[in-house]
């Protein structure tokens, strides 16, 4: 027999979790400790290369990884316990894979001899986390470990990023084996994403873009989840074709919102000038976006004359929703660098000045404008000073979801990639203030805001007391409207303005609560104190609650209703009550 | 276009369903033959028939054989959700590549004497099927080749006194030398 016990390799389960933690640069992890997983937390607590944070709720430790992830372009990680702790991740791990985040989840389970018996705590989290992550793993033997959690940190980094759970039984975490480093033969051989577009495909979509009359550029989270460079690339490539660009939601900042092409994003609440550009142009780029339905509108009216070119590194998003006519499979950076290179190379910028002509019209319309009130705050005008009073700062922006929301992307300027934080896909109320936690403790010295509505934010606002604790000075910014306004919107516009429960009678004391949380409590009541409120707020070092109130019954305009294609969209001078019903005629009631 | 209120929009599509052989070389491991039917019950495809079996012990290889029905989109879709799964090796559309073979097997319990009897017995010899157990009132056949010769052969022995069927599902491969 051979002595073993000089072999720094050999060590427990536990150990080799954190050893991996650290051998792949993980800083930081989110976490909330239980039974199954108490082994680890051991190591944790004997180290320092690692910083654990803990949170107050699962699901918060999830939304925090992702907002750290998406801000800094590495994985986030989460620690959490079996049972309870494994199933109040799933809200996350949704999350995350809609939005193409990556997360490494690492779940406790009960000893392998007790899996399938109901013991205490257990929960069959491969089988509840199977269709909420890219990729997941039950390690059965302290043997797999050290290559599951290698190739989990590959797989959820690489191609489209993901969510990945590796479940590890207490028995594994205690058994002692053999751990090794990071090395290639970790990964399946059947995982090999695609980076290199094909060059054929890419000198058509050349050709293709040198002769349109009328182009435009659609970019989503793809080009901020390929990297800083993607977004010099695009920008480039605006410059050199002089082409009109939009952005999904997710996509917010590849391109800078004061750069002179930009239309402003598209889709359901998007400008009339994107969404008319994209339903009247010849020729699609579409880059790292998914043509969701938030997007499309009615599909069968979606873009009816144009020629489309599609680049995303998941083949699954071709030809889902929109068939078009190029696609090229391939990260965002490499094939608009190939792209760009080409297009220099072996095209001249095409006359396109008739087309530039039609967007002045449609820009014209100004379809963000709104009406300015002194006495009421409206949320449009808040986020368009927060956006003022915020401008040249280190700023990180969340959200949670709804009108907020909305508002933030149409009125917030972003001028660079991971700088926005918000839950696209899956649309997860109580997102934006873990997420916040998560960016805050990534970026410590930066000003960090999540932009909230009153119903949102108390779905997690117990992360108050995680921002306290780590003293990450956050500002949490409501738009306080009393009611789930998307919710109440909704209702107005196709249910006949019956507000059923969208309107929270005991909302709780914004300003005490923040208090007794121990963080800072503001509270604006009149456009005139805005300004001071705002200033207050950025000018104090610790986490700050804001409850800005705002008017409750504002909509969020413009607005694609249902069923109707993106030339077909309603305007905020536009809608008045008649048009607002006509807009919406076909639904079972009117406004 | 009317429609109920509604966040979603809400559209009819018209494009005709195909029926489509997918072959599928996935890892043998614990939970892959779950990812690939969760991917078909969580996005809403049809599966008319799967089978699966190790093929490749070795190297821990199996083979997923799946018939299904959708649109050309929706079994374009069907075929790149399989193909990004980790485990999975290669998708091949049988169907398109237009000379697979695909066989399956039946086993059919008849039960019956007399006139039935003789004729189920012949019917079975006109159509290659085996007998594989047999008593004085029943007889078991195994059938082997494409789907509809299968459906044919037990649609004749309904009348005849048909007790039950176990079927295996489709087993495909293509001709000429090359392997998938």
């Amino acid at each position: 027999m051979t002595d073993k016990s000089h072999d720094p390799n050999q060590m427990t389960g536990a150990a080799m979790i954190v050893r991996a933690l650290i051998d792949h640069g993980v800083e930081h992890l989110f976490g909330y400790p239980g039974g199954a997983v108490l082994p680890i937390y051991d190591e944790i607590f004997q180290q320092s290369e690692v910083e654990h944070i803990l949170v107050r709720h699962e699901q918060g430790a999830g939304h925090a990884a992702e907002g750290y992830a998406r801000s800094t372009g590495k994985p986030g990680v989460v620690l959490v316990t079996s049972g309870p702790g494994a199933t109040n991740m799933v809200t996350p791990l949704t999350d995350a894979l809609m939005d193409s985040i990556p997360l490494v989840c690492i779940t406790g389970q009960v000893p392998t001899h007790l899996i399938g018996n109901d013991a205490f705590q257990e929960c069959d989290t491969v089988g509840i986390t199977r269709p909420c992550t890219k990729h997941n793993w039950l390690v059965r033997s302290v043997d797999d470990l050290a290559k599951v959690l290698h190739e989990a940190f590959y797989v959820a980094t690489t191609g489209r990023p993901g969510p990945v759970v590796v479940d590890v039984p207490k028995d594994v975490q205690f058994a002692t084996g053999t751990y090794h480093p990071p090395n290639k033969s970790d990964v399946h051989v059947s995982y090999t994403p695609r980076v290199k577009g094909d060059e054929n495909q890419i000198r058509k979509a050349v050709a293709m873009l040198a002769h349109a009359k009328r182009p435009v550029i659609y970019t989503g989270g793809g080009v901020i989840n390929s990297g800083p460079e993607a977004s010099t690339l695009l920008r480039k490539l605006v410059e050199a074709t002089g082409f009109p660009i939009t952005s999904t939601l997710m996509g917010l900042g590849a391109y800078p919102a004061s750069g002179p092409n930009w239309l402003g994003m598209l889709g359901m609440h998007g400008t009339y000038e994107a969404n008319m550009a994209m339903h009247d142009c010849d020729v699609m780029l579409c880059v790292g976006a998914r043509f969701d339905d938030r997007i499309t509108g009615r599909t069968d009216a979606f873009s009816p004359g144009s020629k489309k070119i599609h680049i995303d590194i998941d083949p699954s998003s071709i030809n889902k929703n929109i068939r078009v006519d190029i696609p090229i499979i391939g990260d965002a950076g490499n094939v608009l660098g190939d792209l760009l290179h080409m297009f220099t190379a072996e095209a001249r910028k095409p006359d396109i000045k008739p087309w530039w002509q039609q967007i002045a019209q449609w820009r014209a319309r100004n379809s963000l404008s709104y009406r300015k009130n002194n006495d009421i705050i409206l949320p449009q005008y808040a986020i368009q000073r927060l956006f003022e009073l915020t401008r040249g700062k280190d700023t990180y922006i969340t959200t949670e979801v709804g009108q907020h929301q909305m508002w933030a992307a149409q009125f917030y300027g972003f001028e660079e990639p991971h700088r926005w934080m918000t839950s696209g896909g899956l649309g997860t109320m109580g997102y934006g203030l873990p997420a916040a936690v998560g960016v805050q403790v990534a970026h410590p010295d930066s000003l960090v805001i999540d932009i909230a509505g009153d119903a949102s934010v108390q779905m997690t606002i117990q992360e108050m007391s995680t921002a306290v604790q780590y003293e990450l000075p956050i500002k949490i910014f409501i738009l306080n409207n009393q009611y789930m306004g998307m919710v109440r919107q909704w209702q107005q516009l196709l249910h006949g303005n019956r507000l059923s429960h969208s309107y929270t009678e005991a909302l709780p004391d914004f300003v005490k609560l923040a208090e007794a949380y121990g963080c800072v409590g503001l509270q604006a009541l009149k456009p005139a104190d805005l300004d001071g409120a705002i200033k207050e707020m950025i000018s104090i070092k610790r986490p700050v609650l804001f409850d800005c109130r705002v008017a409750a019954l504002e909509n969020c305009f413009p607005m694609i209703p249902s069923g109707k294609a993106h030339n077909e969209m309603l305007l905020p001078e536009e809608a008045t009550d008649a048009a607002t019903a006509s807009a919406f005629a076909g639904g079972k009631a009117l406004v | 276009m009317n429609q109920p209120a509604s966040a979603y929009f809400l559209e009819e599509r018209h494009d005709p369903n195909e029926t489509h052989t997918l072959s599928v070389l996935v890892q043998n491991e614990p939970g892959v033959l779950a990812r690939v039917i969760g991917l078909f019950s969580g996005r809403g495809y049809n599966i008319d028939s799967l089978t699966v079996s190790e093929t490749e012990s070795q190297k821990h290889l199996s083979r997923i054989t799946i018939v299904t029905t959708g649109t050309p989109m929706v079994i374009q879709q069907i075929k790149h959700q399989l193909d990004r799964m980790i485990p999975v090796y290669r998708v091949v559309d049988m169907t398109l590549t237009g000379q697979a073979l695909e066989r399956e097997l039946a086993m059919v319990k008849v039960r019956g004497t007399g006139d039935n009897r003789v004729e189920a017995l012949r019917l079975a010899d006109a159509f290659r099927a085996r007998v594989i157990d047999a008593t004085t009132e029943s007889f078991v056949f195994e059938i082997t080749g494409n789907s509809s010769k299968i459906n044919q052969f037990i649609d004749l022995m309904r009348p005849l006194g048909l007790v039950e069927v176990s079927r295996t599902g489709v087993a495909a491969i293509t001709r000429g030398p090359e392997g998938m």
